[in-house]
């Protein structure tokens, strides 16, 4: 069974929002004792996440919890927007390819660096983009 | 938004990035330094990251370019200082920065600048050669003559 805490909700509206919720999800990461590279990971995989809701969304939330199951301890992030949709998720997952003047490695990075990866998208609706990083 | 301070050292630019980056400020630096370049004549520079502790892909980016820009301005770039966490994590996310210099440390990093600068026959920083008279300065040999 999964345990969920300490649940926190972030507005992404600006480059400030992006740094706020690195900040965020490195707080609740050394909490639970993530090791630095893991901790690492997942900042770098949330500032992705972070900055596609913001450039690719236009606006939107993160929200970090921390998450206990058979012992161990994670940080679930979801970055959620209302923005344009994804029409073709594995084409944005494939690593260099960008509808804008990014490397297009946002998206494809971030699932590599994370343990649990999960796209919610619908044309015209919005964007939902989960991830967790459990500690080892 | 926070800019990052650029240094001249000698004909070297320093960068120390102490703050947290947000995208404008990646921008700014850039174009920064650009300007710094050229108005200095600066022939090195060095960006110490040891403080930074996540570089993701529009960060990342920002090396590449640096290294690229100043390059076309005849000065070259060394990143020095990157974590052991943030190149496995840079690794792992696919980008590669080839083209950008980089060093252990700050200490590393202007002795690769010293060494690309002798090869030009140029002075970097406080390593004046005796031999060499500076070209740009002084309005030629009057002095040494
Ligand atoms: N939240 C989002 N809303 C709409 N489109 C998105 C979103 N996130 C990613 N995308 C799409 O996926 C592509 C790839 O994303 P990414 O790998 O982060 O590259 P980049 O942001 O550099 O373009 C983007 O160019 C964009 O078309
Ligand atoms: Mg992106």
């Amino acid at each position: 069974m999964t345990t969920s805490t300490g649940v926190e909700e972030l507005p992404i509206r600006t480059g400030d929002d992006v740094v706020r919720v690195r900040q965020l999800v490195r707080a609740r990461a050394q909490e639970v004792r993530l090791s630095l590279v893991d901790q690492t990971k997942l900042v770098t995989a949330a500032s992705e996440l972070a900055r596609n809701t913001l450039v690719h969304g236009g606006s939107g939330t993160a929200t970090v919890e921390t998450l206990t199951r058979d012992g161990r301890s994670g940080i679930r992030a979801v970055f959620a927007d209302e923005g344009p949709g994804i029409p073709d998720v594995d084409q944005a997952l494939t690593p260099g390819w960008t509808s804008g003047s990014g490397l297009g490695l946002g998206l494809s990075g971030a699932r590599k660096l994370v343990d649990e990866f999960a796209i919610d998208t619908a044309v015209g609706r919005g964007t939902t983009v989960t991830v967790v990083k459990w500690t080892r | 938004m926070e800019r990052v301070p650029v240094l001249s050292l000698g004909d070297a630019l320093l960068v120390s990035i102490q703050v947290d980056l947000q995208d404008n400020t990646v921008l700014a630096l850039q174009e920064d330094l650009a300007e710094r370049i050229v108005s200095t004549g600066a022939r090195g520079v060095l960006i110490d990251i040891s403080a930074v502790d996540i570089v993701d892909s529009f960060i990342g980016r920002m090396f590449a370019s640096i290294a690229a820009l100043s390059r076309l301005l005849d000065a070259e770039t060394v990143v020095v200082g990157m974590r052991p966490a943030v190149a496995i994590t840079l690794v792992e996310l696919g980008l590669s920065l080839d083209g950008v210099r980089t060093a252990l440390d700050v200490e590393r990093g202007m002795k690769i600048l010293r060494a690309l600068s002798d090869r030009r026959g140029l002075p970097v920083a406080d390593e004046l050669d005796d031999d060499l008279v500076p070209v740009a300065e002084g309005g030629g040999p009057a002095a040494g003559a």
